[in-house]
């Protein structure tokens, strides 16, 4: 499994090439180190996007390498391909292996995939050192060069131009894939699959692009590899090597594609620098060292090399989205016609164990009308919206959005029926600018994917997005704080980038979940004027409340909940004049 | 396949299963109570069969030294931590707590001979000396970071075990060792004979998990680290000490590791990098429960046994990688009886 004392030597034969000796051999040990640190950020690269930007992590990185490099070895030994011919099939066994382990993986919770992914490459390993036609533990010897037009890449120096050739391609890519509609989406996993899902971001498929994209850079790398070596055993591809390529992107930093190249250069330079201090060539220590170092990082923190630059020199964390003077309008919904019934609860019963928290719930909310949902701590108000979004689902009764029944439906379905919603605890991408936040509520409305956002084919669809969100963004107020960090706001703004958020969906109907909650009174009053401006565009908003006095002047109805049933309905004066609701809200007269 | 063999084969299933059993019931009960995915259990297994396997080749193993040397860095983190009025108290406390065991270890380390220990005595050192390895390993690594998300607490377990596996080639050595049967006896059963090995690991399961039952079930310390592993805040509200809890989460997992070593070194031979791959067979089992059911995971590693003696009947090359592929359909299922993400924790 792990490299025991007695393996073959390193193919490279690096361990030998004594500087005191041998000194015209210095440049070549550089650009040898060079190439393999250019293939190691390769695989960084990959794991930037799913670890670092996704959330998901996998410890079979060097796995995905070996496939391909074992099928490039296979096909230009045995086949007769020429290295280049091999690369787009390298490719696609990579990318068959990806799909069929992500498709058993990624439905599951989020750490079923590194646990599998060590399970994966330790099975991949075991059967490329017992596969007799791969060269076994020997290993597979004479493999060609690439050449293009006669050009032969066969020394460190031409391989390096290969290899960093692809690595830099790889990193302009990546950018422009994270500033993309496909990258947001990757990005939105981050905040959890409700927040994904409600915004119409499916969250199987996107973690499996994800996870097929980091796969394919490994395998790309593992390509380089094979051609650059040209010799081939199992060695290179074991589990530990899966470890280090993710310690790589630790180290560097996980969220920058630069952190992947950082941390290439450092884990690359690392054993040569611990055999200066040590004097020994142990393995071990290195080993020793890699697992001291990580524990040590993530204790202190998880930004990593290029992380730390970024948090003290904001240049390094790029540029934001750029609002175009002009774009073409997105496409819009109709507005619906008046009377329409957009929400409809009927019989709506929920039970947590022998916990009845809705019993016999039935509402309606129509086109051009604020409806309050209101009620005491523990009346069943959030039970209620979670019914209504997907986020739960009913025991029985129905629920019909905009016409289509969407009892026990899963949350994407209310968003594509134009159904937006905010969140009672926000959730914001803190390192997402407002911009590109609320942007992530305009998903639907695109159609790019991830090619077109690899190779900016989407500048036009881009601008079109970037350009609806700033007037959401204007409309709230929020002008001036759109470059900023979601983070870095306080929560009543935060609040606003929620419903603005939702609001870019551009929404027949709002659903805002406490959107109050916890707000000092100045910005319970900004909210509220977004609010009214948005009522008196006619835009059907409910409003799921606690806090009596903000929801009075502005819904045109109440529907009060207690203990999980509705105790009545009607417009503010009446219900504010109902001594049923005086009661249950005030504890009741003796 | 004949009955002969066919019983054979299940003698070997049920041997191996229950090791990965207990490494399983190890991994479920970190898991649980800390959401650690504790990697390097399977390295509690490799340094018990190494340090029992080393005493009984004469040797004394120098586990001690770093189970002392985890001790003093750790005691010198608490005294650092605590108030500086309070720090001498504090040392005081630490030492007494953290050193005096590992001292013991060490004068045993240096001035006992380890034929003199006789089998008895060298099992219980080996006990004795790989278990403080699980409290040190949460206190120095975990505990820390208690709040981490999953994730970053499991990318630092396997750092551990990256770590440990450095530890173990320095300590040990690349040699593997084999250790004596602990019951030379053997019982006819029809045409085979159950050999005292495969008793003695039956045996040593069942009442390790019974033991676990009992203490989970009865005791009033097993009660509340079901209840951390419900709810930690609410644990917490009623005066549960979390990290307490943790640190004898992994207590458990290391005295299962350090019991499943000592069975495993009699009936294979262990290297410094064998117990990354008995660990994962542990994992594997540990799914199949989905990795909250006991009965399941039991279940599932006895499964695991199967049809690893199968395998290496029917194509020993590929015995590892049948059973790693195992894992695939476990996956299909557990996918299928899966519930909607949505209320799955954010990872920022």
């Amino acid at each position: 499994m792990r490299s025991r004392p007695n393996d073959p030597p390193h193919p490279l034969g690096r361990r030998t090439c004594r500087v005191r000796h041998r000194p015209f051999c210095v440049p070549s040990f550089w650009l040898t180190l060079l190439d393999l640190a250019g293939i190691s950020a390769l695989i960084g690269l990959g794991l930037v996007l799913l670890t670092g930007v996704a959330g998901l992590t996998s410890f079979g990185q060097a796995a995905f390498s070996g496939i391909a490099a074992y099928t490039s070895a296979y096909l230009t030994l045995f086949s007769g391909f020429s290295p280049l011919a091999a690369l787009p099939f390298c490719l696609l066994a990579v990318a068959l292996a990806a799909l069929l382990l992500g498709a058993v993986t990624l439905r599951l919770s989020g750490h079923y995939l590194p646990i599998s992914t060590i399970a994966w490459a330790a099975a991949i390993f075991f059967l490329f050192a017992q596969l007799q036609v791969l060269g076994g533990q020997t290993g597979l010897a004479g493999i060609p060069p690439v050449s293009i037009g006669g050009f032969k890449f066969i020394s460190a120096s031409n391989c390096f131009i290969l290899i960093w050739a692809c690595v830099l391609t790889a990193i302009v890519t990546q950018q422009f894939l994270l500033g993309s509609r496909t990258g947001r989406a990757i990005h939105t996993l981050r905040g959890g699959a409700l927040l994904a899902e409600s915004f119409g971001i499916p969250v199987f498929r996107t973690r499996l692009t994800a996870f097929v994209y980091a796969a394919l850079l490994a395998g790309l790398a593992g390509w380089l590899y094979v051609e650059f070596i040209r010799f081939l055993n199992p060695t290179p591809f074991d589990i530990t090597a899966g470890i280090k390529d993710l310690f790589v992107v630790m180290i560097g930093g996980a969220a920058y594609p630069w952190g992947a190249v950082a941390g290439a250069a450092i884990l690359s330079a690392l054993p040569d620098l611990l055999q200066a201090v040590t004097g020994g060539q142990n393995e071990n220590y290195n080993l020793i060292a890699y697992g001291v170092i990580i524990v040590l990082l993530l204790q202190r923190s998880r930004i990593g090399l290029v992380g730390a630059l970024a948090a003290r020199f904001p240049a390094f964390q790029g540029p934001d989205v750029k609002v175009p003077p002009s774009a073409a309008a997105l496409p819009a919904r109709p507005v619906p016609r008046p009377g329409e019934v957009l929400l409809k609860a009927e019989a709506v019963e929920k039970w947590f164990g022998g916990l009845c928290a809705v019993r016999d719930m039935s509402f309606e909310v129509g086109a051009g009308e604020i409806v309050g949902l209101i009620g005491p701590n523990g009346a069943g108000k959030s039970t209620m919206f979670n019914l209504i979004t997907g986020a739960d689902r009913p025991g029985s009764g129905r629920i019909t959005l905009c016409g289509a029944d969407v009892t026990g439906a899963k949350p994407g379905a209310a968003i594509r029926l134009g159904v937006s919603r905010s969140f009672q605890h926000v959730k914001l991408l803190r390192g997402l600018s407002v911009l590109e936040n609320v942007m992530i509520g305009a998903h639907l409305r695109g159609r790019r994917g991830v090619v077109s956002g690899l190779f900016r084919r989407d500048r036009a669809e881009e601008s079109s997005m970037a350009a609806e969100a700033e007037r959401h963004l204007r409309r709230a107020g929020l002008g001036n704080v759109m470059h900023r960090p979601a983070g870095s706001l306080a929560l009543g703004p935060q609040r606003l980038v929620e419903v603005t958020r939702a609001l870019c969906a551009d929404p027949v109907l709002l659903l805002l979940d406490e959107p109050a909650a916890g707000l000092r009174h100045a910005e319970k009053q900004e909210l509220a004027q977004l609010l009214h401006n948005l009522r008196d565009e006619g835009m059907p908003v409910l409003l799921v409340e606690h806090d009596m006095d903000f929801v009075m002047n502005l819904v045109d109805r109440l529907v009060v909940m207690d203990a999980g049933a509705k105790l009545t309905e009607g417009v503010p004066d009446a219900v504010q004049a109902d001594q049923r609701v005086l009661d249950v809200y005030l504890g009741g007269v003796a | 396949m004949n009955t002969t063999i066919a019983m054979l084969l299940i003698q070997d299933g049920l041997t191996s299963g229950t090791i990965y059993a207990l490494i399983a019931l190890g991994l479920l009960i970190v898991f649980t109570i800390t959401r650690i995915i504790l990697v390097p259990q399977g390295q509690f297994v490799t340094f018990s069969a190494l340090t029992y396997g080393t005493l009984q080749y004469g040797t004394m193993p120098l586990t001690a030294v770093l189970v002392a040397g985890l001790a003093v860095i750790a005691a010198d983190l608490d005294v650092a931590g605590a108030p500086a009025d309070r720090r001498w108290l504090t040392a005081r406390d630490a030492a007494w707590r953290q050193l005096a065991w590992p001292a013991v270890l060490l004068v045993v380390t240096f001035f006992a001979n380890p034929a003199a220990l006789g089998i008895f005595g060298q099992i219980l050192f080996t006990i004795a000396v790989v278990v403080p390895l699980g409290p040190l390993m949460y206190r120095l690594v975990f505990a820390p970071m208690a709040d981490a998300n999953i994730l970053p607490l499991l990318i630092v377990a396997v750092a551990v075990d990256v770590a440990m596996g450095g530890l173990g080639l320095l300590l040990f050595g690349s040699d593997g060792v084999r250790t004596a049967p602990l019951l030379a006896m053997s019982i006819p059963l029809g045409a085979i004979r159950i050999h005292g090995a495969v008793l003695l690991v039956l045996g040593t399961g069942a009442a390790a998990m019974l033991g676990l039952f009992l203490f989970f079930g009865r005791t009033l310390q097993g009660k509340a680290l079901r209840a951390t592993a419900y709810n930690a805040l609410g644990a917490r509200l009623v005066g549960i000490r979390v990290r307490r809890a943790g640190q004898i989460a992994f207590l458990l997992a290391a005295a299962l590791g350090a019991v499943s070593g000592i069975l495993v070194s009699s009936i294979m031979t262990v290297y410094f990098d064998s117990g990354f791959i008995i660990g994962l067979k542990g994992f594997i089992a540990a799914i199949i429960g989905g990795l909250a059911s006991y009965p399941l995971a039991v279940g599932g590693a006895l499964v695991i046994g199967m049809i690893e003696a199968l395998s290496a009947f029917y194509n020993s090359a590929f015995q590892d990688v049948i059973v790693l592929s195992a894992l695939v359909p476990i996956l299909v299922i557990r996918s299928l009886l899966s519930r909607d993400l949505a209320d799955e924790e954010p990872a920022e």
